[in-house]
């Protein structure tokens, strides 16, 4: 049986602008644990593998300000020494299976993922060691100071690199006292004081059974994917279900500017403000619309003017980043440094024109094609179905949200990305960093 | 987009993965290759999992068939490939095939230029017709040249003007290399790209863009007449053309150890290693590459690899160190060891911790385990590599570009397999010899006039 294979073949027939299926595209399969645990499944025997992962409300959001880094800390620790096995060990186990074993780290969501081969050998080696890593990590102290320095010097690094200096700067711009400003590895002065009790603590009360979402794909049965579920969720802390509270994000209320001198031979520029949460009501007109500002790859506005007419950049882009509270809106590219000036006026001419006039009906025609047409490159492999099963797990995002995907970008109207830019997107209220320009330049 | 990668690094990647694990329960459906009469060759891999088609052209030409003055001309033609034909407008190309919800790009390096769509399969004729325009037609205007050789300087900028660590891979292949055109990097030198005309790249489409230089490789849901079909309608009437000799320009036998230092704003210091050793030529008679493959795995090849275990776990010397092979190459193949140095602790002595942990295999060897994990990894890897179209593809393109055969890929994994630890040792002993070594470090600076990046106290607001 072939659910998948089938599925998506059936998506091709069904897929025109015009006709598509109430169907299920993908069948799905949720359930919860005993525990609480969401579970997500998709079954498919194509290849003998199988991705899994385990994730939490436990992102760098949940960080406070002056222990800025525990959340990452938590997160990069838990494959160090847990259950008894040292770092080595564990190591060693992973590698004798051929098991790839990977951290979940975001603003919003923290978490492991594992994708093995289903041979029972195998499989039971690595289930084994990801149930154990996730719920009894031992944080050891020799770890963690090891750790410490390591990071502080990457830290200290990133922080002599142009676009490292841009987004830093842009985020606690943008976010001021939210803790989305906070960069999510922690700041040098915080790692510095990060203790084992902070990580234990962190665990203790992020990496919860009854909050966690569990996402599976690959070959093996129901029955299999509920005893998965239940043996890698089993033996986590316990507490509420609820998640932790996030405070909600000002809106900016007059532009900002920064110019930070460096000597690279490029500027590197970011404009955007906060800008939608997963569940936002325009987040379809928004979506659709930004492919025609800056999302686009070649054809967007912004790199037809900056790269394509005028030579300016490599690089230019926009894009929406939806989180828990509304994540950043950004605009970004880098241009030889003496040219920061012609390229921000021309980017900020640009987006105040669409956030005025909106697409062209043709603009938005194009958007459409290339999103509802391209939608079977999105479901084409494993790991791009597993990283839907998350992100409608992490958000609770309807089981359909595939199907209504193609629906709803199909719906969108020029007027709706107008309204939606007009009413969400100021260009006269956002921050600007440009890194790199020469001193005493103006943004 | 429009993509620069050095195919070294893409050839290590697919080194590793080569196959034929006993997992397997249905054996994937056979690949077909054919030449069609004007000397295309084209490989279709069949993969019915989704309704899509990944299509590439590789053509066996990049950075190493540049003569001095005008590098990075095979990377400028790339770009200029989307800017236009007879009878499509620049830019047009990418504008099409996103309207048949399609992604494409392209990427150059030393030994091939690669163009790729994906698309739903319903769209493989479109992609085929747009390759065949542009493998000859295509139109090279002044003034799309003009304003494209300035992106490139961007990009230029971005990928190694401004980064320290491309700096110092820059100078390692350019100290280690004296008349192998492998020492010249792929994006170009930038007083090249400056001086660099459109006539040039002209020139450069000309010698190497014929159907008797390219393959073509397609993945998907589509069966090999079909594709075959298709691709003598559109290719089928592009004329072959003799191709200029090409010379081999060994490099001579190195005589002592090189040594080049970088000085660029960073903060940790870097090394980089590397010494030649023989690439991939004979899947089924050589033994060595695949020795130094399992070499490179053992050193880096995962987390309980000796690099990570002993140098960053274990020693606390290094922050990070790996090794890589590249085994896939028209030209010479290439051992590198690169490490950076845990804050407080130098360049130096992280490669000397490097150099201890080459002098332990040549004088210990390795453990049967370790080969045993080794070769793990790569059965596994092969089997998760059946989950993305485009990397099999990718295989399939750079293995044919290097001269080896897609179809002793389940070969190269026996072979892989068949490792011992004697080889591995006899290996190590063999190539990485104190006057083989080329050595480039990173002298970190400190950012001049830079303001601290401190919270924005005094924000200065605007219009």
């Amino acid at each position: 049986m072939r659910p998948v294979k089938l599925l998506l073949r059936l998506l091709a027939v069904t897929l025109s602008l015009t006709a598509v299926q109430a169907q299920a595209l993908l069948p799905i399969q949720e359930w919860q644990t005993a525990d609480g645990a969401r579970v997500y499944f998709v079954e498919n025997h194509d290849l003998p593998m199988l991705d899994l992962s385990v994730h939490f409300p436990a992102g760098a959001g949940y960080d406070q300000p002056e222990t800025s880094g525990v959340a990452s800390m938590t997160n990069g620790l838990l494959r160090l020494g847990a259950d008894g096995m040292s770092e080595d060990e564990i190591s060693r186990r992973l590698a004798d299976v051929g098991a790839q074993l990977g951290g979940r780290f975001s603003t919003d969501h923290a978490g492991l993922s594992l994708r093995t081969l289903v041979s029972l050998r195998e499989r039971r080696q690595a289930l084994d060691l990801f149930a154990r890593i996730l719920s009894r990590p031992e944080f050891p102290a020799a770890v963690l100071e090891r750790e410490k320095v390591r990071l502080i010097g990457a830290l200290k690094e990133a922080d002599t690199r142009p676009d490292s200096i841009a987004a830093v700067n842009f985020y606690r711009m943008v976010y001021r006292d939210h803790p989305y400003a906070l960069r999510s590895s922690g700041e040098v002065a915080t790692v510095e004081k990060i203790t084992r009790e902070q990580l234990v603590a962190f665990h203790q009360s992020h990496y919860v059974a009854q909050r966690a979402v569990v996402a599976l794909i690959g070959d093996v049965s129901r029955a299999e994917a509920e005893a998965i579920a239940l043996e890698v969720t089993r033996g986590l802390p316990q507490a509420s279900g609820a998640e932790p509270p996030l405070p909600p994000v000002p809106e900016l209320t007059a532009s900002a500017a920064r110019v930070i001198a460096h000597p690279a031979s490029q500027a590197h520029i970011l404009i955007g403000a906060p800008g939608i949460t997963r569940d936002d009501p325009d987040y379809f007109p928004l979506y659709v619309g930004n492919y025609v500002l800056g999302g686009g790859g070649f054809i967007s506005r912004i790199t037809e003017e900056v790269r394509q007419k005028r030579g300016l950049a490599y690089s230019a882009y926009s894009y929406f980043s939806p989180l828990r509270r509304p994540g950043p809106f950004l605009i970004g590219l880098q241009t030889r440094r003496d040219q920061s000036q012609e390229a921000l006026k021309v980017v900020r001419e640009v987006v105040r024109d669409f956030a005025a006039g909106g697409p062209t009906e043709d603009e938005l025609k194009a958007a459409k094609q290339n999103i509802i047409g391209g939608f079977p490159l999105r479901v084409d492999s494993n790991a791009k179905i597993h990283e839907y099963l998350v992100l409608i797990g992490a958000y609770r995002l309807p089981l359909t949200y595939l199907d209504d995907f193609v629906r709803k970008v199909d719906a969108v109207t020029v007027s709706q990305v107008k309204d939606a830019f007009a009413r969400r997107v100021h260009p006269d209220r956002m921050v600007t960093v440009v890194v790199g320009a020469d001193e005493g330049s103006k943004p | 987009m429009r993509l620069l990668t050095s195919s070294r690094a893409i050839a290590f990647v697919f080194a590793l993965i080569a196959l034929a694990p006993a997992a397997l329960r249905a054996a994937p459906e056979a690949t077909s290759e054919q030449r069609l009469a004007n000397g295309l060759q084209v490989i279709v891999k069949p993969d019915h999992r989704a309704p899509v088609v990944v299509v590439m052209v590789w053509y066996r030409v990049g950075s190493i068939d540049e003569i001095n003055g005008v590098t990075g001309v095979a990377h400028a033609l790339e770009h200029m490939m989307f800017k236009g034909t007879r009878t499509t407008g620049a830019g047009e190309y990418s504008r099409i095939i996103a309207a048949a919800g399609g992604r494409d790009n392209a990427f150059t390096g030393n030994d091939s230029t690669a163009y790729f769509a994906l698309l739903q399969k319903s769209q493989l004729d479109l992609a085929l017709r747009l390759e065949a325009d542009r493998m000859a037609n295509l139109t090279l205007a002044p003034e799309e040249w003009a304003k494209e050789i300035k992106v490139v300087m961007e990009e230029r900028r971005y990928r190694t003007d401004d980064r320290p660590r491309s700096l110092v891979y820059e100078q390692l292949m350019a100290t280690a290399l004296t008349a192998h055109p492998y020492r010249k990097p792929v994006i170009g030198w930038m007083s090249d790209l400056q001086n660099m005309t459109v006539e040039d790249a002209r020139a450069f489409y000309r010698r190497w863009y014929a159907p008797n230089n390219a393959v073509l490789v397609v993945v998907g849901d589509v069966s090999p007449q079909e594709v075959v079909a298709a691709a003598e309608k559109y290719f089928g009437g592009i004329q072959s053309r003799p191709l200029p000799e090409r010379k081999p320009q060994d490099e001579p036998p190195q005589l002592g150890a090189k040594r080049v230092t970088v000085k660029a704003p960073a903060e940790l210091p870097y090394v980089v290693m590397v010494f030649r050793v023989p690439p991939l030529r004979d899947p089924r008679e050589d033994w060595e590459p695949y020795a130094l493959e399992m070499l490179s795995a053992v050193l880096s090849g995962n987390s309980a690899a000796r690099l990570p275990g002993n140098l960053v776990r274990a020693e606390r010397l290094a922050s990070s160190a790996s090794a890589s092979y590249d085994g896939l190459a028209r030209g010479p193949g290439f051992f590198y060891l690169s490490a950076t140095p845990t804050p407080g602790r130098t360049a130096s002595e992280v490669e000397q911790g490097l150099r201890r942990e080459m002098a332990r295999i040549i004088s210990e060897g390795v453990s049967g385990d370790e080969l045993d994990r080794a070769k793990a990894q790569a059965v596994a890897a092969h089997v998760f590599e059946r989950d993305s179209m485009m990397s099999q593809a990718q295989e399939i393109g750079a293995m044919e570009i290097s001269g080896i055969s897609h179809k002793t890929i389940d070969l190269q994994l026996q072979k892989l397999r068949e490792v011992t630890p004697e080889q591995v040792q006899a290996v190590a002993r063999k190539y990485y010899v104190e006057d083989a070594l080329t050595i480039a470090s990173l002298d970190p600076q400190p950012l001049e006039g830079r303001r601290p990046a401190a919270p924005p106290a005094g924000l200065r607001h605007v219009q």
